[in-house]
């Protein structure tokens, strides 16, 4: 149920998004969707990948930090409140958002991803609203 | 202003002559009085006869400050306990204090070092001294305090911690003269700027001391303050501030030859180098009652000019440290080893990570920034995780060295890593160069 996420560790000095991307370029690895977050010393690099393990494998040759975690991904319909439905059910049930950004994927609905404190649990609480889980083979 | 002419401008004969008498005599006194030395020679298989003079110091075991450790507090006491009128102690950040023990006489010869350098710098008993050294364990404020009433100057001491109190001292009792650190100096100069009162101060010159300073830091302190600056150095263990004192021609520290022997040795042989050439300056006190140290290893490095200075003075000058034997810093005039730093990081989670410490001198104050590489270990793939990380860098250096430092996360392998001694150190404040 849950979607493979690769987190890379970045240093906020110039070139170093770039090389990373050129690394995963060169080892024919698809970016299906990309968040970057930023502090002023560091940026966190979060994607999805055609192959974790080997997007993983390449970078750490490559003497980057990478590290594989679950996520979840949804669709969710293109209609007011949606967004605000599930988190409204997330937060209820006493679970915290690490961390969400939009995905690049699906041609209809709004698609997303969502860290929290307990992705088992939040499967349960979504499940029972309007979404679609995707699985890691759809994304692929 | 000379204090002493007999002794400060001696010629060289005489005063090989005074320290191979006084040599001597400390050997004698230091082998039947403590049994440390005693065995430290028996060792050596020497005997007080062995050493009729300055040529035969070589044959002297040196002392280090694994000695001085072993010896704490008391050990080397070379006098009944009841000669001792007064003891000082450095802040020991990294083991056992060092320890200075002084009989009366000690402290008279203390105040006479003292005095001849602040009459170097022109101090008579005209002039007010304001003394913002720390009064307390530390030899700063003491030192300072006894050298100045022995010329006769009317003496502050205002200590440290009060900035604007020390200004209100200085400029109400029109000081002409301050000791203090250099780096204070200018902490102080900045508050005057900031309050526009330069022009209320009345000071000719200052006697700075006890953290290591550049050039381009004494003359800003001149053009800022418009004094005259001079640099006083002196070891807790060997007394305090006034061992020696650089005078008008800025070329060296005159060090007190009369009661402090200088050689340059070595560090990896032991052995004296070539005279004029760097090493580790050793220094033994040939006067000192209390606690006196034969062969003390510094750990500066420096040389040793002895020609007769332009000022008149016969005196050796010590020229400029070129750094220490050991790799300890001085930040913020606390002293830091990277050793402190390494099993402070071990703490995290067993294993020390890569890491460099970059010291750097911003607006003439000392800043720490200790970078560290985050490995899979250390990683999280949310930014509190990581933020987490620094705050506990941060909070386990300021218990092990007592500083706050920047602590700033970078990416595996971006810091130098070799086979043999990796670099852990980067100090951009040219302390040591020029």
């Amino acid at each position: 149920m849950f979607v493979k996420q690769l987190s890379i560790f970045l240093e906020n000095r110039e070139g170093r998004l770039e090389e990373a991307l050129k690394i995963l370029k060169e080892n024919g690895i698809n970016i299906i969707s990309l968040s970057l977050a930023d502090t002023s010393d560091f940026g966190l690099l979060r994607l999805i990948v055609s192959d974790p393990s080997a997007a993983r494998e390449v970078l750490k040759e490559n003497k980057f930090t990478a590290q594989i975690g679950d996520i979840i991904a949804v669709r969710i319909s293109h209609t007011v409140g949606s967004l605000s439905a599930i988190l409204g059910a997330v937060t209820e049930a006493g679970i915290n958002i690490e961390y969400m950004y939009t995905l690049s994927v699906g041609a209809e609905g709004a698609s997303l991803a969502l860290k929290t404190s307990d992705l088992e649990k939040t499967i349960d609480v979504i499940g029972t609203q309007e979404v679609h889980i995707y699985t890691q083979e759809e994304l692929g | 202003m000379i204090w002493n002419e007999a002794k400060e401008c001696m010629p060289r004969a005489d005063i090989e002559a005074l320290q191979s008498a006084r040599l001597k005599k400390l050997v004698d006194r230091v082998y039947h009085n403590v049994e440390y030395y005693r065995r430290k020679m028996q060792e050596a298989g020497l005997e007080p006869m062995d050493i009729n003079g300055v040529e035969d110091i070589e044959k002297l075991p040196f002392m280090t400050n694994e000695d001085l450790n072993k010896a704490y507090p008391l050990g080397l006491l070379a006098v009944p306990r009841s000669e001792i009128v007064r003891i000082h102690a450095t802040s020991g950040t990294t083991g056992k204090p060092k320890i200075g023990a002084y009989t009366r006489r000690d402290i008279d010869i203390w105040a006479e070092g003292v005095a001849r350098c602040m009459a170097m710098a022109g101090v008579t008993r005209e002039d007010t001294v304001l003394v913002s050294y720390g009064y307390g364990l530390f030899t700063g404020g003491l030192g300072a305090h006894y050298g100045a009433e022995k010329i006769g100057a009317m003496v502050i001491p205002v200590s440290t911690g009060n900035t604007q109190k020390l200004i209100t001292m200085l400029i109400d009792f029109q000081a002409t003269v301050i000791a203090c650190t250099p780096s204070y100096l200018l902490h102080i100069a900045e508050t005057l700027e900031k309050e526009n009162r330069v022009d209320q101060i009345n000071l000719k010159c200052c006697i700075c001391g006890a953290e290591p300073w550049t050039d381009e830091m004494r003359a800003q302190i001149e053009e800022r303050l418009h004094i005259k600056a001079y640099d006083i150095y002196g070891l807790t263990e060997m007394m305090g501030p006034g061992v020696a004192t650089d005078c008008e021609y800025h070329t060296g520290l005159h060090i007190w030859e009369d009661h402090f022997l200088p050689e340059i040795i070595d560090p990896a042989t032991g052995k004296h180098v070539p005279e004029g050439e760097t090493g580790e300056l050793v220094i033994t006190t040939l006067t000192k009652e209390g606690l006196p140290l034969v062969r003390y290893r510094t750990r500066d490095l420096t040389s040793l000019k002895y020609e007769k200075c332009a000022c008149g003075r016969t005196m050796a000058r010590i020229q400029r440290f070129k750094g220490r034997t050991d790799d300890m810093l001085i930040i913020k005039g606390v002293n830091v080893f990277p050793t402190q730093v390494e099993a402070a990081l071990l703490t995290i989670d067993g294993t020390t990570p890569h890491y460099l410490m970059i010291v750097d001198r911003v607006d003439n104050q000392d800043t720490l920034e200790v970078q560290i590489e985050v490995e899979e270990r250390f990683f999280s793939d949310e930014i509190r995780g990581l933020e987490e990380l620094s705050s506990k860098v941060r909070a386990v250096l300021k218990t092990a060295i007592g500083l706050n430092a920047r602590v700033k996360l970078v990416e595996p392998d971006t810091l130098e890593h070799s086979q043999g001694k990796t670099k852990h150190v980067v100090d951009k404040r040219k302390l040591y160069e020029g």
